[in-house]
């Protein structure tokens, strides 16, 4: 009796847990499913479509095909994993070390560093990219004149304009421009490490080097995932900066998947193998996010 | 229904989080309803009557849009609205919205309208985009009947290509044009002048294949390596390397019927393969760094000798930049008797199924090409020339009339207009794709048939 | 003792000669913008940079009020903060029910938001250009402030915030008799403040800058953004670097005050909590 009653005791409570917990999320799964989770299922469901400006006819699997096939679409994707491999690590690396440097600044200085790198994200793609391209041109740009000047190079590149450097370019740009949002979490997340800790760590010998890796490191592990998760999303969406700095040339040198997928369906009106191929990206970016999920929470699981 | 629908949800959306949170402000229901235009002035209701005596059609009321590309003060709210004015004037009842593209995103725009079903009634812009991509996807509508006898004569006399450019191979019109031009490039004349390359250029301002090289050489040596760019960073003003191209041995960029890509000819890839010998001498260079407009810049601040994207309107906007006179020069070919691509500009209408708004559109565009005082207008806004003969030259008496009459002088080698050919999207990203190859390339034949295959297959599927 | 003083000095050069270096880099892009706005056209392209204005013009600010620049101000602003209200609202309410609730379907709502988050915005425009149209809501703001609410950065977010709150406190309100909606609005939303702050300045600056999305949902001039204003200023055969200029100048002042003001969240302590997926 005693027993049955807890039971419902307790289913009851678990109810109102439940219920009051799904009020809370109410607002913001009705966003979630009305213009995230439906537009992904109708773009599931448009990529077994030849979907263009004037057809709408069931094809199966053939832009799927199409894809694997897609030679162009290939190189992209190296493009767009490259991108990824070189750019996040270096991100997440730097703006660590700069948060490192910057935290223990004067509040002053530590306002106007993270103010600083900001700026490129303030700054708006468009402008910036009017500014790099200008930095990056071969004729009368910044950094021909300036290697010139002091004599490192005696020619001038074509920055944007060779195999060899456009990539890089791309990913400097987009470097500068993705530094901001982890150097200000960063700085957050460093300011919140415990001190005490840290003083017994240097009481107990512990070099800087030592004090950072065994204390404040596991401190900042969640803003280190957040990071990751966000800057490898940011890299792989690396678009905007190709369409108006090269096209994804020269020789498809920097075309990405995502800008790959714009010209498919925006300029070439194939929104059904568009889609197909973002549905492709989609996976490929919640396979590389479950590792880092797996990688920064092993061995610390609570 | 539908928009009861969306109030429905945003509303809801919106008390859900007013309920739960208590801090959320109240959205302004309002902005939902946001995009309804702002009402006009209210016009006198006596001009109605009068106004509409004097038309044959009934003009019934409607509110049109119009979206322009940037073609010349087209692209300027100002002028627009001058004759938007003009034209209520004559047709009080009808009012027209205008929103102003631009190049880079224009198309993305209108592709984005078309899926959303939110076109506007008209468009103004070329054949390549009216006709053989919204016009044969089936979204644009028949203009026959502003193609009466008088207009198609009128225009005939002009050129048979303008005309033949208007309709798809089905003979269907989706472009009513008022404004055309020819491409040409353009040359640094003091620079030239000083390397002594003036020499080489024509009275008539054409030049051969062999002399265009000489002139190239005695820039280099006169020390101005930077003589002239291939740029090929994307699609940009690509009329201009495309003429380059096609002239320096007579090749023509397509087949009679527009129905296959030809640079792969013998003249094709000989012109292609010039242009690398030159860029391996050391004479002019490819960059895949740079479009068209970056290409005039570098022209306009003298850091290239010539630029090969130029035309009329070039010059006007170039003007205050340029601190030497860019002098017009067509295209080197190897008989010196150029082709070149022109430009063709007017207006199209969107099928949105609503007969009213279709015929008030069609008032609309008959008034702005063909009114005797506003055509003349209209033409002069673009700083093109017109398509109907019978306006003769607009630019007479005016502080323009000696510019324009150098332009007016490269018409009679107007080239076949084949940028209606099927796959003309697809071609424009391959020509520049192609570019790049043959700057490295070793075989130049073998990356033209591969261009010539991409894009006949694009071809082919676009006209099945 | 002294060997390491000047060890740590070396490492203080170093680093503030890298941070200097890098600091410049940041900052040349808006400087030449800020400046090549005060410039002419030929002064903008001259094949010899001009390091400052040697005659500086405000032709490029009158030039851009002239166009209905304050109206697509105006827009933006209306667009970005609506989507960071709603978004901090919709996002703090969620996180902390994921963080601190245990209930039916938790760990299969979470999994959701989290896959959501990998599949890039741009992938279903076509799709979510349908939605908007089938709703009316096309050429509205809200087609663009609606799925920015939509996605579930902000949730996941704070969520991570919201696993800081110490479980006594949320368990000591209960007792006291707080309801739901008061212990969310006394304890729950101060003790996550800083993290709305961060949310807030996020939101805000990636609404502004999500170029593509508006350029996809929004056509007539009336409901025209900055950033899709500034990109019309660009044409196929000249841009107008001035102009495009004296745009992005003016339109970072608003993003810069937002950044400003939101900036003393950060110095008070963001701290992300343990990450359980």
């Amino acid at each position: 009796m005693g027993k049955n009653n807890s039971l419902r005791r307790n289913r009851v409570l678990v109810w109102r847990e439940t219920r009051a917990a799904y009020l809370f999320l109410l607002p913001a799964l009705i966003f979630f499913l009305g213009f995230v989770i439906v537009p992904m299922f109708l773009c599931l469901f448009y990529s077994f479509f030849n979907y263009t400006m004037d057809d709408f006819s069931f094809v199966g699997l053939q832009n799927y095909i199409e894809m694997i096939h897609d030679v162009i679409f290939r190189k992209a994707l190296v493009n767009t994993v490259i991108i990824v491999i070189v750019a996040v690590p270096t991100v997440t690396a730097f703006s660590l070390w700069v948060a490192a440097v910057i935290y223990r600044m004067h509040a002053f200085t530590r306002s106007f560093y993270r103010c600083v790198f900001y700026l490129p994200v303030v700054t708006g793609t468009v402008a910036v990219s009017v500014v790099w391209k200008w930095m990056f041109n071969k004729y009368t740009g910044l950094f021909n004149y300036v290697l010139t000047g002091v004599g490192v190079i005696d020619e001038n590149i074509n920055w944007l304009g060779n195999e060899r450097t456009a990539l890089a370019c791309i990913i400097l740009i987009l470097f500068t421009t993705s530094i901001g949002q982890p150097i200000v979490l960063y700085v957050a997340a460093l300011g919140n490490v415990d001190t005490a800790l840290v003083e017994a760590s240097e009481v107990d010998g512990a070099t800087k080097f030592q004090s950072f890796w065994k204390v404040k490191w596991p401190s900042v592990m969640p803003t280190t995932l957040y990071i990751l998760v966000i800057t490898t999303i940011n890299s792989f969406q690396c678009y905007a900066l190709i369409q108006l700095l090269t096209s994804g040339g020269p020789n498809h040198a920097t075309d990405t998947i995502m800008y790959y997928i714009y010209y498919e369906a925006f300029k070439l009106n194939r929104y059904g193998y568009g889609n197909a191929m973002g549905i492709f990206l989609a996976l490929v970016i919640a396979l590389f996010s479950l590792v880092q999920f797996k990688v920064t929470n092993s061995g610390k699981m609570d | 229904m539908k928009k009861l629908l969306a109030l429905f949800l945003t509303g809801g959306m919106v008390f859900s989080m007013t309920a739960c949170g208590g801090t959320a402000k109240p959205a302004d229901t309002s902005s939902t309803t946001m995009k309804e235009e702002t009402p006009a002035e209210e016009q006198p209701s006596a001009a109605e009557s009068t106004a509409a005596a004097g038309t044959e059609t009934e003009a019934a009321a409607a509110d049109i849009t119009l979206w322009t590309y940037p073609v010349g003060k087209f692209g300027d709210a100002e002028t627009v609205n001058s004759f938007i004015t003009a034209f209520n004037a004559v047709y009080p009842d009808i009012r027209v919205t205008v929103e102003y593209l631009d190049y880079t995103s224009g198309d993305d725009q209108v592709t984005a309208a078309i899926e959303a079903g939110t076109t506007p009634d008209m468009v103004l812009e070329g054949p390549e985009r009216l006709v053989s991509n919204w016009g044969a996807k089936g979204k644009m509508v028949d203009l026959a009947d502003l193609w009466d006898e008088e207009a198609l004569a009128d225009i005939s006399a002009t050129s048979e290509a303008v005309v033949a450019a208007c309709k798809s191979p089905e003979g269907v019109f989706y472009e009513y044009p008022f404004v055309m031009t020819t491409h040409t490039m353009a040359v640094n004349y003091e620079l030239f002048e000083a390397a002594g390359a003036l020499q080489y250029i024509n009275e008539d301002r054409t030049w051969t294949t062999e002399n265009f090289e000489k002139a190239l050489q005695a820039l280099v040596d006169y020390g101005h390596s930077n003589t002239g760019v291939v740029y090929c960073g994307g699609q940009g003003g690509d009329q201009g390397t495309r003429a380059l191209a096609m002239n320096l041995y007579g090749a023509e960029f397509t087949n009679a019927d527009h129905t296959e890509w030809t640079m792969n000819s013998e003249a094709g890839v000989k012109g292609l393969q010039q242009l690398r010998d030159w860029a391996d001498a050391g004479l002019l260079s490819f960059d895949a760094g740079i479009q068209a407009s970056d290409e005039i810049q570098l022209f306009a601040n003298e850091t290239l000798a010539m630029s090969f994207c130029w035309n009329a309107a070039n010059q006007l906007t170039y003007a205050a930049q340029t601190a030497f006179t860019p002098y017009p020069v067509a295209f080197p070919s190897d008989d010196g008797v150029p082709e070149l691509c022109g430009g063709i500009w007017g207006f199209g209408i969107f099928d949105n199924g609503d007969a009213d708004r279709i015929a008030a559109s069609k008032l609309f565009i008959e008034f702005i090409c063909d009114d005797a005082t506003q055509g003349i207008e209209s033409v002069k806004a673009t700083g093109f020339f017109p398509v109907r003969s019978s306006f003769g030259n607009p630019y007479a008496g005016t502080e323009d009339e000696e510019r324009m009459a150098t332009y007016a002088s490269f018409q009679k080698w107007l080239g076949d207009y084949y940028n209606v050919t099927p796959g003309w999207t697809e071609q424009r990203t391959e020509w520049w794709n192609l570019l790049q190859r043959v700057e490295k390339s070793g075989d130049i034949q073998a990356e033209a048939d591969q261009y010539a295959e991409n894009c006949n297959a694009a071809t082919a599927a676009a006209s099945k | 003792m002294k060997a390491q003083l000047k060890k740590i000095s070396g490492y203080g050069i170093f680093a503030n000669i890298v941070m200097i270096a890098l600091a410049i880099l940041m900052i040349f892009p808006l400087y030449w913008i800020v400046t090549g706005s005060f410039k002419d056209a030929a002064a903008i392209n001259a094949a010899v940079p001009e390091w400052f204005p040697s005659n500086p013009i405000i032709d490029n600010y009158i030039r851009l009020f002239q166009k209905p620049a304050l109206r697509w101000l105006w827009n933006t602003v209306f667009m970005a903060v609506m989507a960071m209200a709603l978004t901090c609202i919709t996002a703090a309410m969620a996180g902390y029910a994921l963080a601190k609730k245990r209930f039916i379907g938790q760990a299969a709502i979470f999994s959701l938001f989290v896959c959501a988050m990998a599949l890039p915005k741009q992938v279903v425009l076509i799709p979510l250009l349908k939605e908007m149209a089938f709703l009316g809501l096309h050429d509205t703001l809200w087609a663009v402030i609606l799925p920015t609410v939509g996605w579930p950065f902000g949730v996941f977010l704070m969520k991570q915030f919201a696993e800081g709150i110490p479980g006594e406190m949320l368990e000591a309100a209960r007792i006291d008799g707080a309801g739901e909606v008061r212990t969310f609005t006394t304890i729950v939303m101060p003790m996550i403040k800083p993290g709305i702050g961060a949310l807030a300045i996020f939101t805000f600056i990636s609404t502004w800058n999500d170029y593509f999305l508006q350029l996809i949902m929004l056509n007539a001039s009336e409901v025209l953004t900055i950033s899709l204003g500034i990109a019309k200023l660009q044409a196929e055969m000249a841009t107008d670097y001035g102009l495009i200029m004296a745009g992005a100048a003016v339109a970072a002042v608003p993003i810069v005050t937002i950044f400003l003001m939101f900036q003393k969240y950060f110095t008070q302590g963001i701290t992300l909590g343990a990450v359980k997926g």
